[in-house]
């Protein structure tokens, strides 16, 4: 199946989870649609949702939680239906 | 004529060259934070230099033309697409009515310039079209917003500003300071790590202020002054420069930029020069800074360069 990269939109601190104490926003195997919540990027003192972008199956990670990201990084690996 | 706000991006404003003379009375004079780049987008499209044009940062947003009408867009390498096709950077272009435009992920830099021939047209504030959004004079834009744009006459498409007359966007840069007011504040090993750090711009980084992780710095020890907090890096409340670099605590430096407040009670160790504000309004997080110690004298020469270089564009289009 191929693979979709989700991309940073916007440079800034990468976050796996809504807050420290809450679950990561997904999970490798876990599957996703268009519009779910991967991450989040905080810039400027505000958040920002890294959604999916495409229906698929988490596949991994590609960068560490609160990890400093550019815009067009990606930040999870997906695979989608070919 | 008016165009239609799509998509905002990530902060989007209304900025010219700015709100001068009310910063004594708490207001700062905002505008654009890169000036250098909103001028050439001005002189790109036959603007006067100091015309209203929309500042986006990290992100571009997506806009719609209701008429035909001349663009162009400075600043930051966040490449510009009209209805999906990619248009060049630092070149006046024609749009139709109907067209549609969005930008590509940043590429480098942090801040792009939207320039419409006729400037953006929304009310003055103060002698000014800055949003100053802590202030409340004007707010970022948002979906559904309709921007007025001035009369203009005479087709501008197709100036194009040179590569050497473009600004270096890097992740390595050197900002030039003269020391002071309260560099004294700083103990010798405190000032030598200062210039000496390689200081990396943190995600804290707006309109308002630049924050910047490096190493601490050790100040000397004194008993603060009558009126000044119990914090080392405190002093007595005073006015902050745009461009000064406060160390709350003598870790994190901070460079208050255009929107920032006009005073507080932390020391200021040095000052950026006028024209190097554009290299900071540039600089995206994570990317590597050092300080650079320049005399008053050459802070000067430096600001005369910095005006020659701004004329050379001018006078492209004369």
């Amino acid at each position: 199946m191929p693979r979709h990269e989700v991309l940073a939109p916007i440079p800034g601190v990468f976050y796996r989870r809504p807050d420290p104490g809450s679950p990561e926003y997904v999970k490798p195997g876990q599957t996703v649609t268009a519009d779910d919540t991967v991450g989040l990027v905080e810039v400027m003192k505000s958040f920002h949702p890294v959604l999916a972008g495409v229906a698929g199956t988490v596949v991994d990670f590609a960068v560490e939680g609160e990890s400093v990201v550019d815009p067009g990084q990606p930040v999870v690996i997906l695979e989608v239906e070919g | 004529m008016p165009i239609e706000v799509h998509k905002p991006g990530l902060s989007t404003t209304v900025q010219d060259a700015g709100r001068n003379g009310y910063y004594d009375v708490g207001i700062p004079p905002s505008g654009a934070l890169d000036q250098y780049s909103l001028a050439a987008a001005n002189h790109l499209v036959g603007n006067a230099p100091h015309a209203a044009a929309l500042e986006c940062v990290y992100m571009g947003p997506e806009i719609g033309f209701t008429e035909p009408a001349t663009i162009a867009v400075t600043g930051a390498d966040i490449p510009p697409r009209l209805n999906g096709e990619e248009r060049p950077l630092w070149e006046s272009f024609p749009v139709a009515a109907g067209d549609v435009l969005d930008f590509g992920f940043a590429k480098a830099g942090a801040r792009a310039y939207i320039a419409v021939a006729g400037g953006i047209d929304t009310p003055v504030m103060l002698g000014s079209r800055s949003t100053y959004k802590l202030g409340g004079l004007g707010r970022p834009l948002a979906a559904g917003d309709v921007l007025p744009i001035g009369k203009h006459s005479g087709d501008f498409a197709g100036r194009v500003v040179p590569e050497e007359l473009r600004p270096a966007l890097s992740k390595e840069v050197e900002i030039r300071v003269v020391m002071g007011l309260y560099d004294h504040v700083l103990a010798p090993e405190g000032r030598k790590n200062f210039l000496g750090s390689i200081w990396t711009l943190t995600p804290v980084a707006d309109r308002v202020g630049f924050r910047y992780k490096g190493s601490e710095l050790e100040l000397i020890e004194r008993t603060p002054p009558f009126g000044a907090g119990q914090d080392p890096s405190n002093i007595v409340d005073a006015p902050y420069p745009i461009g000064s670099i406060q160390i709350p605590g003598g870790v994190e430096p901070i460079i208050l930029h255009r929107d920032a407040v006009s005073g507080g009670g932390y020391m200021m160790v040095a000052t950026v020069i006028s024209g190097d504000l554009d290299v900071v309004a540039q600089s995206a997080p994570n990317t590597r800074t050092r300080f650079v110690e320049i005399s008053l004298d050459e802070a000067m020469a430096a600001r005369r360069d910095y005006r020659q270089r701004s004329q050379r564009v001018a006078d492209l289009f004369a």
